[in-house]
């Protein structure tokens, strides 16, 4: 059942359910942190609208740098900014930023230590009908290696205004992770949320799970129609939400291997580096358990609706259940 | 501020002391940049000495001027002209580039706070000059100091160094004031030859920055540019200094295979004979 202390929308597994793109969160809470902190500034690479900086802008346009497509650029003057007290936001497609600037990231602000947000939408396969060149399957494997950077990619469009109200007082380099599409609204302005705690979204109704699934991002509405039918099938999982990759909850995630001594990850990006591989190595050093990953395994994107590509690379909601009964199979 | 004969001799003779330091600290280090850090002590001296709005003893000082390294390579020349102007002990010099040093190879904060920032790799220091200069902009302080930053001729081969120009250039950053070594030398040769820069005065000026050319080794015309620099209100000015790679070392003058190496101990001992005779004005020094 869903987790009824996290007072999650009710609504979720109606068809109607609110649908809002996850970027949406962020654009509304940049605005919010922009008028409780004069610090906060927004810069861009010539996306504001995609990626939502227009609220901010709009309200605040001597806080606002248009810096053209220029993603090298924008980060390092980022970085500068903060070096004056500055609490800049840099907002582009995740396959330029930090797709193509990520030793500018790496050097002026993880190894400078500036207080930097670096905002990578339209992040995943979902980006759809544009193709491979602009889905970013790399992001979080390219950020979360670099030391003194948090990494943090919010499961729908009010955690991530959250996150970024959080981001924006938080004091440190970080990653914050956008999906350009549609996504179904799953927690309300009650949830709890903070930087490095995961929640369980799902959980038994009665006794232990047997299966953990472990989500982070825009997949967690399909994870949770996969818990809900598996738990219809007799098998009792419990859905955690991770939206902070990094810094990781070591010990929410080891408690779940101990009850459930199965685990599933899931997450839209390459199986390599991402989310998973952060859990395994979690697991692997305090507490070893058979993990079925759901992510792209070693490919790059192509054309097609978001839902098309989702299932063709495998991290659908019988994706997911087809890893669950996997899992469950390997436990010794 | 206008630069008495008195003064000049003075900034000559620290310049000269910087030099030698340098030399000491490669010797000692075994690797790291020659060339670049002795073309630049005249330039590194005259911004410590009589430029900048700074105080050693209160590096955090909020009304500072902003001095930003984007060659970090050329490390030694700022390590040893801080510690000249007091930041840090004249013999912490010889720790560059050991282990647990705060002089690491290549400029980092986390070790040696009284910097703006870290660098190594080229290209992304004026970007954060610029940053900077914005964030004067923003909060109505760029008429009460200078941003400099001092960058190589080299790293305009980098796109993101163009990217810089042309965002300073938008937003005409009065207190921007950019500093290119024009050494003519990088690793692999001469500048022209390996990635020509030329006409290099036309290509920041179409960018819409005050440009001046100056020789980076002449005090009093260094200081008048710079003046002129501070004076320029509507733009971001760049002053493409013409340095000697290897200045004051005969032996390593103009030859880029100094760019990236240290002397061994008897390239060493001639070069700071050279460097004690102050290029044969002292005399008495001659051996």
């Amino acid at each position: 059942m869903l987790n009824p202390h996290l007072k999650l929308n009710p609504k979720i597994f109606n068809d109607d359910v609110e649908q809002t793109p996850i970027r949406k969160g962020f654009g509304q809470g940049l605005l919010l942190a922009g008028e409780e902190d004069k610090n906060v500034v927004g810069l861009c690479a010539d996306l504001t609208e995609s990626t939502q900086m227009h609220l901010f802008a709009e309200k605040f346009p001597d806080r606002f740098i248009q810096m053209g497509v220029a993603e090298q650029n924008m980060v390092t003057v980022a970085s500068g900014l903060s070096a004056m007290g500055k609490i800049p936001f840099c907002s582009s497609y995740a396959m330029f930023s930090p797709g193509r600037n990520w030793e500018q990231i790496r050097t002026t602000i993880a190894y400078n230590d500036r207080k930097v947000i670096i905002v990578g939408s339209h992040a995943g396969i979902s980006v759809g009908p544009d193709g491979g060149t602009h889905q970013a399957l790399e992001d979080i494997a390219l950020m979360r290696v670099l030391p003194n950077m948090d990494v943090i990619s919010p499961c729908d469009a009010i955690e991530a205004k959250k996150t970024t109200i959080a981001l924006a007082k938080s004091g440190k380099p970080a990653y914050l992770r956008l999906v350009r599409e549609k996504t179904p609204i799953i927690t309300t302005e009650e949830t709890p949320f903070e930087i490095g705690k995961n929640e369980f979204f799902w959980i038994p109704d009665v006794g232990l799970a047997q299966v953990g699934i472990i989500v982070t991002g825009g997949l967690m509405h399909r994870a949770l129609r996969a818990a809900k039918e598996l738990e219809g099938e007799g098998i009792k999982t419990k859905v955690m939400n991770i939206a902070s990759i990094k810094p990781i909850d070591v010990e929410a995630v080891v408690a779940l291997a101990k009850e459930c001594k199965a685990i599933v990850t899931v997450e839209e990006h390459q199986i390599a580096g991402g989310m998973g591989s952060a859990v395994s190595e979690v697991l692997a050093e305090h507490f070893p358990v058979p993990i079925e990953f759901v992510g792209v395994r070693d490919l790059f994107g192509q054309s097609g609706t978001p839902d098309e590509l989702i299932e063709h690379y495998g991290m659908g909601k019988d994706s997911i259940k087809e890893a669950a009964r996997k899992v469950l199979k390997r436990k010794v | 501020m206008f630069l008495t004969e008195q003064k000049i001799f003075e900034l000559e003779r620290k310049a000269n002391d910087i030099r030698m330091s340098i030399i000491e600290m490669l010797v000692e280090a075994g690797s790291g940049h020659t060339a670049g850090p002795l073309g630049m002590a005249d330039i590194f001296t005259l911004l410590y000495f009589h430029v900048l709005k700074h105080d050693p003893k209160n590096p955090t000082w909020e009304e500072r001027d902003k001095l930003v390294l984007s060659n970090g390579h050329i490390a030694p020349v700022l390590y040893a002209t801080m510690a000249h102007a007091g930041y840090l002990p004249i013999e912490e010099l010889k720790t560059l580039r050991k282990f647990g040093t705060r002089l690491q190879g290549h400029p980092h904060r986390e070790y040696l706070p009284y910097i703006e920032n870290s660098s190594g790799p080229l290209g992304s220091g004026l970007s954060q000059a610029v940053g900077m200069a914005l964030a004067d902009r923003m909060d109505q302080k760029d008429k009460e100091r200078f941003i400099y930053c001092l960058m190589s001729d080299g790293e305009l081969d980098e796109g993101n160094t163009w990217e810089a120009i042309m965002l300073a250039g938008k937003h005409k950053l009065r207190n921007l004031i950019a500093i290119v070594d024009r050494n003519n030398i990088q690793i692999e040769g001469f500048t022209e030859d390996v990635m020509p820069l030329e006409p290099l005065q036309s290509k920041w000026r179409s960018f819409n920055w005050h440009v001046i050319e100056v020789n980076g080794h002449d005090f009093r015309y260094l200081n008048e540019v710079i003046e002129e620099a501070q004076a320029i209100y509507e733009k971001p000015t760049v002053i493409i200094a013409h340095t000697i790679p290897g200045k004051g070392v005969k032996e390593f003058e103009r030859n880029y295979k100094w760019h990236g190496k240290p002397p061994n101990k008897e390239e060493a001992k001639k070069a700071l004979d050279e460097l004690r005779t102050l290029g044969g004005k002292i005399k008495s020094e001659h051996r």
